[in-house]
């Protein structure tokens, strides 16, 4: 059980809303890892799309992705690359 | 105990157990359940998270086999939003903490998502609480599945209270078991009032935020004679009003159901009563209330609720009925008077700014004469009951009329030709109630066999009130002056021209009114069914003389307030306290 965690900035073009929270969400359920998203403190489920949505990320936000578990490191490889990249 | 009031528009005293209803036309029943519950109502929620994520599966089958793999996309949401652990953590822990059955839990999780959403203030959010709340709504529809408020089969007496009722809702309500309505939209002439005072059921609109303030299960009171809602009465409170409604009712059954078709005032003037309908079934319920035929037929139900346009041939068949069974008496049709949105698809009709100022009833008519052109002819072909006339709504100028007329023309020439039997004589109408008609009424009236004068669009046109508007819906006054002196017109320029002039707006049934109309000669009066006992006793009651004594110190008032007074005072020196009293609930 690896733990990780790493402070990312999202670059989309509309923050963590919409189809690109869809999709993170959709990401994080693949993985056997828990996966949460800390924005200034407030740390909520990655596979929720409820709480994503509900953190408010906007782009140029700095958010925290905290990954535990046994595919920590591939999780967290693929999920910073989505939220890094500009448009999906 | 909270006092509320809003706008009186159903007389009488209900006082029950309220449901509210919410737009979706169902409610979330609230319940408290025991230890011993709480794992079968988690197995429900599962049941049903299942179920739905069945029917959307099934759903962006047929859209992506309809439209494309692309559209079938958008229920992506829909079922993260139905595996999302938040969410069903938190339905669990209310089950199990709160001890609340799981529809009351689902639907409050929900609501806690959807207000922090929406606090975010962000645009593309909003898209995402659209998704969030439909998808709601299929998981309580399958949870509620069994169990489904449906109005129709309300099993127990309540009050309802709802934002606005739609036509669909309250035609399917079970009469016997509502008790009274508010709602926090409409006014006098809104469609829940009309329908109420059909029904007899109490009931006060224009009050807002009923729906905050009130909630299933409280004790209330609603009257429809002064427009007071109690929530939570005391009991001092609840046993002054339960006396209230056994008087009430006592007095409606005294009014009797007079045996004269025929109202005759006590010098001998006779005046037409009759009464305005909307569909087929409520011809035995105005000849129980002693109508005269049916001074308006208002022909959208036909239309309403329907994808199609309904054939000449369906409406002709339901014309037709309603020729059959109103006779020995007659009707008058009314042409269709909604607006092209009803008909068009969205992108052909612009939301309109101001739709009463908009693009409907004889406007739309002219600009689709194949819309009109059905129905006119659905119409004539029922005339050849011989009891037929023919109404257009909406009118503003004699242009307007005689376009109207020259399509009705065409219609009768080719009927004739296809062999088909009509009234060639049917006799043409003008529905009066736009200003500029009442006063170009002397002009139309060459032109047209009668005239009806509808009150509701002739009073908020001519004092430019919405009168759906709970802001200004106070301005929406009968008696004003101004109301008075066109109605008046209308009605010297109609018999000026030998034509005969009737009323079809709600104020045609207004007690306090209807002895000023008797008095500036109306010939005719149509309304609701349950007004016409009253309107025809009183008629019975007083003098022609009288009346016209009365209308005429009515017309040199200066205000709505001062004429209303007046024709208090004079009707109660008249007919005596205790049965003005009877007549004016």
């Amino acid at each position: 059980m690896e733990r990780l965690e790493e402070q990312i900035t999202v670059n989309k073009e509309h923050g963590l809303h919409a189809r690109p929270a869809t999709i993170f969400v959709q990401l994080a359920n693949k993985f056997n890892s828990s996966i949460r998203l800390d924005k200034a403190g407030e740390a909520v489920d990655g596979k929720s799309i409820i709480a994503i949505l509900s953190l408010g990320v906007n782009k140029g936000m700095q958010v925290n992705l905290i990954v535990e578990g046994s595919d920590s490191e591939e999780a967290m490889q693929e999920l910073k690359k989505f939220l890094e990249a500009e448009d999906d | 105990m909270i006092k509320l009031k809003g706008i009186a528009v159903s007389g009488g005293v209900g006082i029950g157990t309220v449901l509210v209803l919410r737009k979706d036309e169902f409610s979330i029943p609230k319940r408290k359940i025991s230890h011993d519950e709480i794992s079968r109502e988690i197995y429900r929620l599962e049941e049903a998270l299942i179920e739905t994520r069945r029917q959307i599966s099934q759903l962006q089958k047929n859209i992506s086999k309809d439209i494309g793999f692309d559209h079938g996309r958008i229920f992506e949401a829909h079922f993260l939003v139905l595996e999302d652990r938040v969410l069903i953590e938190d339905v669990i822990k209310q089950i199990k903490i709160r001890k609340v059955n799981v529809e009351y839990a689902f639907s409050q999780s929900i609501k806690k998502y959807v207000d922090t959403l929406l606090k975010l203030n962000d645009e593309y959010l909003r898209e995402r609480v659209v998704d969030i709340e439909d998808i709601a709504r299929r998981v309580l529809r399958t949870m509620l599945k069994e169990k489904a408020v449906a109005l129709s089969d309300l099993k127990e007496k309540v009050v309802i209270v709802a934002h606005d009722l739609a036509p669909s809702q309250t035609a399917s309500l079970p009469k016997d078991n509502v008790l009274g309505f508010v709602t926090e939209i409409g006014g006098r002439t809104s469609h829940t009032a009309i329908i109420a005072r059909t029904l007899r059921i109490p009931a006060v609109v224009g009050l807002e935020s009923a729906t905050e303030n009130i909630k299933s299960g409280d004790k209330i009171i609603v009257d429809g004679s002064s427009g007071e809602v109690i929530v939570q009465p005391t009991e001092k409170i609840l046993k002054q009003y339960q006396k209230r409604s056994t008087l009430y009712t006592k007095e409606i059954k005294s009014i009797h159901i007079s045996k004269i078709l025929r109202p005759r005032t006590k010098d001998g003037k006779e005046t037409i009563v009759s009464a305005n309908i909307e569909l087929p079934e409520e011809i035995p319920l105005i000849k129980q209330y002693g109508a005269e035929g049916i001074g308006l037929y208002r022909t959208e139900y036909i239309f309403l609720g329907r994808r199609d346009l309904p054939s000449e041939e369906e409406q002709y068949e339901a014309y037709r009925t309603v020729a059959k069974k109103v006779k020995p008496h007659g009707v008058v049709f009314r042409t269709i008077d909604i607006g092209g949105d009803k008909f068009l698809s969205r992108p052909e009709v612009p939301k309109e700014m101001s739709p009463f100022l908009g693009w409907r009833a004889i406007r739309f008519c002219l600009a689709r004469p194949e819309v009109f052109k059905a129905q006119l002819r659905a119409m004539l072909r029922a005339s050849a009951e011989k009891n037929v006339n023919i109404m257009f709504p909406m009118i503003s100028g004699i242009e307007e009329l005689r376009q109207a007329k020259n399509i009705l023309e065409q219609c009768k020439e080719e009927l004739k030709q296809e062999g088909k039997s009509f009234d060639d004589k049917v006799p043409v109408g003008t529905m009066i109630e736009v200003p500029s008609a009442a006063l170009t009424a002397d002009a139309l009236a060459k032109e047209s066999a009668f005239f009806s004068i509808g009150t509701n669009d002739l009073i908020q046109y001519s004092l430019a009130v919405d009168r759906a508007n709970e802001k200004v819906a106070y301005l929406y006054e009968p008696g004003h002056p101004a109301v008075l002196k066109l109605i008046k017109q209308v009605i010297d320029a109609a018999h000026d021209n030998n034509i005969w002039v009737g009323m079809c707006g709600e104020m045609s049934g207004e007690p306090i009114f209807a002895v000023l109309l008797l008095g500036i000669e109306l010939d005719k009066f149509s309304m609701s069914a349950p007004q016409i006992p009253k309107i025809k006793e009183l008629i019975a009651n007083v003098t022609f003389k009288d009346a016209q004594r009365i209308a005429r110190e009515a017309l040199k008032l200066l205000t709505a307030k001062e004429v209303e007074k007046y024709l208090q005072e004079e009707l109660k020196n008249i007919l005596g306290d205790n049965f003005y009293h009877i007549l004016m609930i």
